[in-house]
């Protein structure tokens, strides 16, 4: 679970780490005012959308007067912001932060996150600040630091010491880095977080240690125990239909094909879908419903697959395990019936029950296309999903 | 023999009494596994599916010489059990439990490297199927049946894509000596690595099929692995051709967030290795039939 920018602020202020002065704002008039009580002559006025890069996307803006905070909270407000992060569709930005301009000397790159290669937890930074890391760790390697922590252990002071030097601090701001770097690490080993970005971390003219950015992403298997952090879940930067697909206790991601799925296992999924593409389609979605695929939750899965409007055909892909093929093949019979599909849906079932699952199916009347294997059930699907194009080209000519 | 588990293996369910795992011990037994007791903490002396039940791990061990374990512990004790299972001496434990935290990961493999490599537990999952040794004994909740017994070792971080392989190679008449389940989460107990290498000192398991995903740096690691100390043929599929960057695809480790975690990068890689590559997945029973009649 990722979380905005002034969310991350004011938890990583709660752990010792200096931020500049600033507020939320929904309105201009909000934005104004906020810039007035924090007072001073320049303000940062701040796009909240769960991305980083947001600066390249005009997402931030400088301003020297109120009026021009209000004309940046009206450009801002309600826009759509696209960034390499975000996706082709981007991210409406609902929420403004209006912060204290910073007078910046330099800027530095730092960040904790729990390394799955090494399964310990990774310390990174950089004195070149500023630019996004992946495009550090392209250009310049040798530029990046990286420290590991054994977690039993914890940080120490003496790594902390070292990262400070490596983002070419200078020994007076040693002992205010190292306070800094403590309490990121506490606050990722506390609050379950994977990974904790400050980017930039800057110097300011003052000769203080200032989070500039701050992102922060939750481990969304912890957040059983993190009540007040899922509390800040902003759902208006979350997909919808993977929201509702969360929501049921299935496992959704949105794509750009037109062929819908519907599968038991991430992994399957995966499979089903590569097979779809090497068959000449495209798949619409991911989608996995599990374990316990009962009739209720197939309905839930054919509802979700059809919302999307773009899909052509539907596939769905079976192999019970613990499920049983002859219950999957009465959901999604009633499923059928319940709904009133316009499009061609294919079934392939597979594994415990198969023959009964089958015949089911068959005795249902409804039209749908069975197959045996994975292959034949992604041919006839991009098959029929062709069929349909072709009708709806016929139909609209 | 097969790998990690045979019909002599004595196996224990942590959180034997609950449904979920009252269901698969019973589906354990019936597959022929030697299954010698459950721990429900509390409910120690108690008999559940004619079987003892033992306050804890260590109880099992000292009184039925307990071996393996499963854990059916729900996600926020799972990293609990999986470190009480490693400290009462149990062998190798299986942890199907989906949605343990990250961190409670990192402290168990901390945990685990405490011991010296010759007394440490083995450990495969978290979010997993299992591991199977058809005909003999069945550690995990797949559908027994859809594996024939034989000479194909299969490794994979999914369940059902597991089943298809295992399905691709039955209707072949292709049987597997061991099918193990590594788990779809960021931090998991073995990597393909590791079990390649239980692979390579089998006797009876002649090709291994390994089946990727996307996400991490696992499958090129075990590709070096099979390179460098591996005498048999490795067979490798890796799913996730259509995922796109940054999205998670079900699994929590199944998450393209570095350059060499695509699908396509890791089957480039894979094959300078001198991998054998699936090109569908649907051709993995046809695959391993052509090399073994190569051999």
């Amino acid at each position: 679970m990722d979380i905005h920018e002034y969310q991350a602020k004011e938890i990583l202020s709660g752990y010792g780490v200096k931020i500049a002065e600033g507020g939320m704002a929904y309105s201009p008039e909000e934005a104004v005012q906020r810039a007035r009580d924090i007072g001073g002559h320049l303000w940062a006025v701040k796009a909240q959308i769960h991305s980083g890069a947001r600066g390249k996307a005009g997402g931030i803006k400088i301003c020297k007067t109120h009026d021009e905070v209000e004309a940046a909270a009206e450009a801002l407000l309600g826009k759509r912001l696209i960034t390499h992060q975000t996706g082709p569709a981007g991210k409406v930005c609902g929420r403004l932060y209006i912060e204290a301009g910073t007078d910046i000397v330099k800027e530095m790159y730092f960040c904790f996150l729990v390394d799955r290669s090494s399964e310990r937890i990774v310390m990174v930074g950089s004195a070149q600040g500023g630019m996004e890391i992946e495009e550090l760790a392209e250009n310049n390697p040798d530029a990046i630091t990286k420290i590991y922590i054994e977690p039993a252990v914890g940080l120490q002071d003496f790594q902390a010491r070292e990262m400070a030097f490596a983002l070419g601090l200078d020994p007076e701001l040693l002992s205010h880095a190292v306070k800094t770097i403590r309490g990121c690490y506490r606050a990722l080993r506390e609050l379950d977080v994977s990974m904790l970005e400050i980017n930039p971390l800057v110097v300011t003219r003052s000769g203080e240690l200032v989070a500039l950015d701050a992102k922060i992403g939750f481990d969304d298997n912890a957040l059983f125990r993190q009540q007040k952090i899922s509390e800040l879940r902003d759902k208006t930067q979350e997909d919808p239909r993977e929201m509702a697909a969360a929501d049921r206790g299935l496992s959704y991601v949105g794509l750009d094909g037109d062929i819908g799925c519907m599968i038991n296992g991430a992994g399957l999924a995966m499979a089903t879908m590569d097979m779809i593409k090497l068959a000449g389609g495209e798949p619409a979605n991911f989608l996995d419903v599990g374990g316990g695929a009962s009739a209720e939750r197939t309905e839930k899965a054919f509802r979700l697959v059809l919302a999307d409007k773009n899909v052509k055909a539907m596939l769905v892909n079976i192999f019970a395990g613990i499920n049983r093929c002859d219950w999957i093949a009465e959901g999604v019979v009633e499923a059928v019936r319940k709904i009133d599909m316009k499009i061609p849906l294919i079934v392939r079932l597979s594994g415990t029950n198969v023959e009964e699952g089958r015949r089911i199916i068959a005795a249902s009347g409804l039209p749908i296309i069975t197959a045996e294997t994975l292959a034949e059930a992604a041919e006839k699907a991009v098959q029929a999903r062709n069929e349909t194009v072709a009708k709806e080209a016929a139909q609209g000519a | 023999m097969a790998i990690l588990i045979d019909e002599t293996t004595r196996i224990i369910v942590q959180g034997f009494t609950g449904k979920i795992g009252s269901f698969h011990a019973q589906d354990m037994i019936n597959y022929g596994s030697n299954v010698v007791g459950g721990i429900t903490p509390g409910k120690g002396g108690q008999t559940h599916l004619g079987l003892p039940v033992f306050n804890t791990v260590k109880e099992a061990v000292c009184q039925v010489g307990a071996e393996a374990s499963i854990i059916f512990v729900p996600p926020a004790f799972a990293a609990d059990s999986i470190m009480e299972a490693a400290d009462a001496g149990i062998k190798y434990c299986v942890a199907i439990t989906d949605g343990i935290p990250t961190q409670d990961m990192m402290t168990v493999k901390n945990f685990l490297r405490r011991f010296p490599i010759e007394q440490r537990m083995m450990l495969t999952g978290p979010n997993c199927a299992g591991t199977i040794s058809p005909g003999r004994a069945m550690l995990g909740i797949m559908p027994g049946h859809i594996y024939m017994q034989g000479h194909v070792g299969i490794v994979g971080r999914s369940g059902t894509l597991g089943y298809e392989a295992a399905d691709q190679m039955k209707r072949l008449g292709i049987g597997i000596s061991s099918s193990v389940g590594i788990g779809g989460d960021p931090i998991n107990g073995s990597s393909h690595r590791d079990i390649l290498e239980k692979f390579e000192a089998d006797p009876e398991t002649k090709v291994v099929v390994m089946i990727g995903e996307i996400g991490g740096p696992q499958e090129v690691e075990a590709g070096i692995f099979a390179k460098e100390h591996m005498s048999k043929p490795v067979v490798a599929y890796i799913a996730g051709l259509t995922a796109p960057e940054g999205r998670r695809m079900g699994h929590a480790g199944a998450i393209i967030s570095s350059a060499g975690e695509s699908a396509a990068e890791k089957v480039a890689m894979l094959k300078e290795l001198g991998v054998t590559i699936c090109p569908t997945p649907a051709a993995m029973g046809e695959t391993v039939a052509a090399l073994l009649a190569g051999m």
